[in-house]
């Protein structure tokens, strides 16, 4: 088993925002994790990643039988989480080739492994970005800074293919983008699926599902998830919409 | 002391000067306007003893900050040391002299330049310096000469334990259309106690091109004071670039007076303070003559209940027509208990000029700090690339890099130490 969530209770602020999630994820799934806005997608993938804002007040995390909620956010990313921020932030001054070499570098110290030189770690991201079709420019930039809304997504996608983890949360990385960013991103995500890397995948719109198809569908409402299936729960809600899902998963 | 006994007359009159006003003005208390937040009653308080000749780590400690490709020039607690220097390159059109021999020997241009850069009425310590005038360097670059190797200056300062005070002296005069960098490092025994207090004086030719980089990695208890001040002269291009990472307490007092039309000048530092440390920079820009442009920068770091106080003061006087002048101060606090004083000062008499400027207070970026950990950096690490960002902009500044590695080396063994002082 690659992640057990075992009743996990968050809290934002003083609002408890998810009431109690179970999921088990195996290697090489993919779930899609649906849900309207406010009934606590975002804060699942945030709690997941360590975000200090997030407050655990109960239940369990096991991520290959390990405590994950015992770990920081950069021993997490280091054991193979990766988070794709729905927002991720500008860093002025900081090279996005430096930062994520040194990213690399952390992870493959944490596997034993030798730290990549610069020609060795050019090797790997040449490799990386051409699949990605994202331009050397962006590796010479600042972190984030002055990316367009799709700039940004799509150097989300290239960190992780980067890192190679083992789970990837992605966080509505379908936001913002439009038709041909979103296909280039799932394309992205695609080529990475394998028996051994899992995808948690964080929507609010079917749509995405079109291009990343899951194994499995969760849809959570008011922190809870009501009611699980596969790929044609998403179809459904589409054509259905949220409206009523808690009252179906009761039922 | 025999070779004060020796100097020529006009050294005793500047001396003798200097010395009448010290005493007039004393030690300067923070009753004063300028010394407002920087307290130094310890320095008057403490007996320091006049350092005298060399101490045991001099030596070690100038070959651990020397850099290849440098003609280097020693002062070895407040006096010039041929022997750890290095002259062996001395290019054409470049005069070197210790300021004792060399005013002894009547050098072209001692009497003319020494102490007339700038007046020590404001500025009590360059007078309890030039008091002690006595030795240091100067360096005389010919008209149109172009040095193309950097000139280190180790300022190294000691007393195998016993708590001293040294008065370094340096003069540079820069002839019309010369260039020359000059790097000075100011470097003590970790852990020593003493009191450094050195006047720099920099004379600037009509389209010379001056650089001065100031790397001050004094022993973190030591007291570190130092006047740098430039006259720059028409179509002349001066440049400071401080960094400041060592002292219990700093006050540095870096002064342009732009005196010809169509001069330019570049003011940028990074100063970094943790403990109890205290980083006081006090800049002066003078726009005396029209169509001159200044850029200042300065980004500070404090740490721990660190105090630093930045006073940025810009006169354009009514001559000044034209004037282009855009000055910033940004500072990031690490600990709530960190506090700064910033304090714009410009006085603008003329009145078609343009002239900037901002400061800004605040704290390490909490999300750009988390989504750096969230791909696997340390807390440490991620604070670190946050501040080496912060200070690049500076950083980028230093042409030589050897002494850029050096300083950020230093930069990044402070950051750590005030890790540890924390945990």
């Amino acid at each position: 088993m690659l992640l057990e969530v075992k009743n996990l209770k968050v809290r934002v602020e003083d609002k408890e925002i998810l009431k109690g999630i179970d999921l088990t994820v195996k290697p090489g799934e993919v779930h899609a994790i649906m849900g309207p806005n406010g009934s606590g997608k975002s804060t699942f993938a945030r709690a997941l990643s360590g975000h200090p804002g997030y407050e655990v007040t109960g239940g369990q995390v096991l991520y290959n039988g390990k405590d994950l909620l015992d770990m920081d956010p950069d021993e997490r990313a280091r054991e193979g989480v990766f988070m794709a921020f729905q927002y991720p932030v500008e860093i002025p001054g900081v090279n996005n080739a430096y930062f994520l070499k040194a990213a690399l570098n952390a992870k493959r110290k944490q596997q034993g492994l030798d730290e990549l030189d610069a020609m060795d770690f050019m090797k790997v991201v040449k490799e990386k970005l051409k699949v990605l079709h994202i331009d050397d420019s962006m590796l010479q930039r600042s972190v984030n800074e002055g990316f367009s809304g799709g700039e940004k997504k799509r150097n989300e996608i290239f960190h992780m293919a980067v890192l190679e983890p083992a789970l990837a949360v992605l966080d509505e990385t379908d936001s913002g983008l439009d038709i041909d960013a979103l296909r280039v991103v799932s394309d992205g995500v695609n080529a990475m699926r394998s028996p051994d890397r899992s995808f948690i995948v964080v929507t609010h719109y079917q749509r995405l599902l079109n291009y990343i198809v899951p194994d499995y569908v969760h849809v959570l409402s008011d922190g809870r998830i009501v009611r699980s299936g596969g790929r044609e729960l998403a179809l459904e809600l589409e054509e259905k919409g949220y409206a009523g899902q808690a009252a179906a998963g009761a039922r | 002391m025999e070779t004060l006994v020796s100097s020529p007359a006009w050294v005793k009159e500047r001396r003798d000067a200097a010395a009448k006003r010290f005493a007039d003005v004393g030690f300067p208390t923070t009753r004063q306007e300028d010394w407002r937040f920087t307290n130094i009653a310890p320095i008057a308080e403490a007996q320091f003893a006049p350092a005298a000749g060399s101490f045991a780590q001099a030596a070690s400690l100038v070959q651990s900050v020397a850099f290849p490709g440098a003609l280097r020039l020693v002062i070895l607690n407040g006096q010039f040391a041929a022997g750890l220097s290095d002259l062996s390159a001395i290019p054409k059109g470049l005069r070197i002299a210790g300021l004792r021999d060399g005013a002894r020997d009547g050098t072209d241009g001692l009497e003319q330049h020494l102490g007339t850069v700038f007046s020590i009425d404001a500025h009590p310590l360059a007078a309890l310096n030039t008091a002690h005038l006595d030795d240091g360097v100067a360096v005389f670059v010919a008209s149109g000469a172009v040095v193309e190797a950097p000139i280190h200056i180790v300022t190294v300062t000691g007393g195998d334990g016993k708590a001293v005070t040294a008065h370094p002296r340096v003069l540079i005069v820069a002839g019309a259309n010369s260039q020359v960098t000059i790097a000075q490092t100011f470097i003590g025994v970790p852990g020593d106690t003493y009191f450094n207090n050195a006047v720099v004086e920099v004379v600037v030719g009509d389209g010379a091109m001056v650089t001065y980089y100031t790397d001050q990695r004094e022993s973190e208890r030591a007291f570190h004071v130092a006047n740098i001040q430039a006259r720059v002269a028409a179509k002349g291009v001066f440049a400071s670039h401080a960094f400041s990472i060592g002292a219990r307490l700093q006050r540095h007092d870096i002064g342009i007076a732009l005196k010809g039309e169509g001069a330019d000048c570049t003011m940028n530092g990074v100063y970094l303070a943790d403990g109890e440390r205290l980083m006081d920079t006090h800049t002066s820009l003078d726009h005396a003559m029209a169509h001159c442009t200044s850029h200042e920068l300065y980004k500070g770091i404090l740490a721990g209940k660190a105090r630093a106080v930045f006073n940025g003061r810009i006169i354009v006087r009514i001559d000044a027509q034209k004037t282009d002048a855009k000055q910033t101060n940004r500072a990031l606090l690490l600990s709530d208990e960190a506090t700064i004083n910033s304090n714009p000062q410009l006085e603008i008499f003329a009145d078609d000029v343009k002239c900037t400027h901002g400061a800004a207070v605040g704290q390490l970026d909490e999300e750009a700090m988390f989504y750096l950990q969230a791909r696997g950096l340390t807390r440490i690490e991620a604070r670190g690339m946050l501040l080496h960002a912060f200070a690049g902009e500076v950083l980028e500044g230093v042409k030589i890099p050897a002494l850029r590695e050096q300083i950020e080396t230093a930069f990044f063994s402070a950051l750590a130490r005030d890790v540890q002082l924390k945990s």
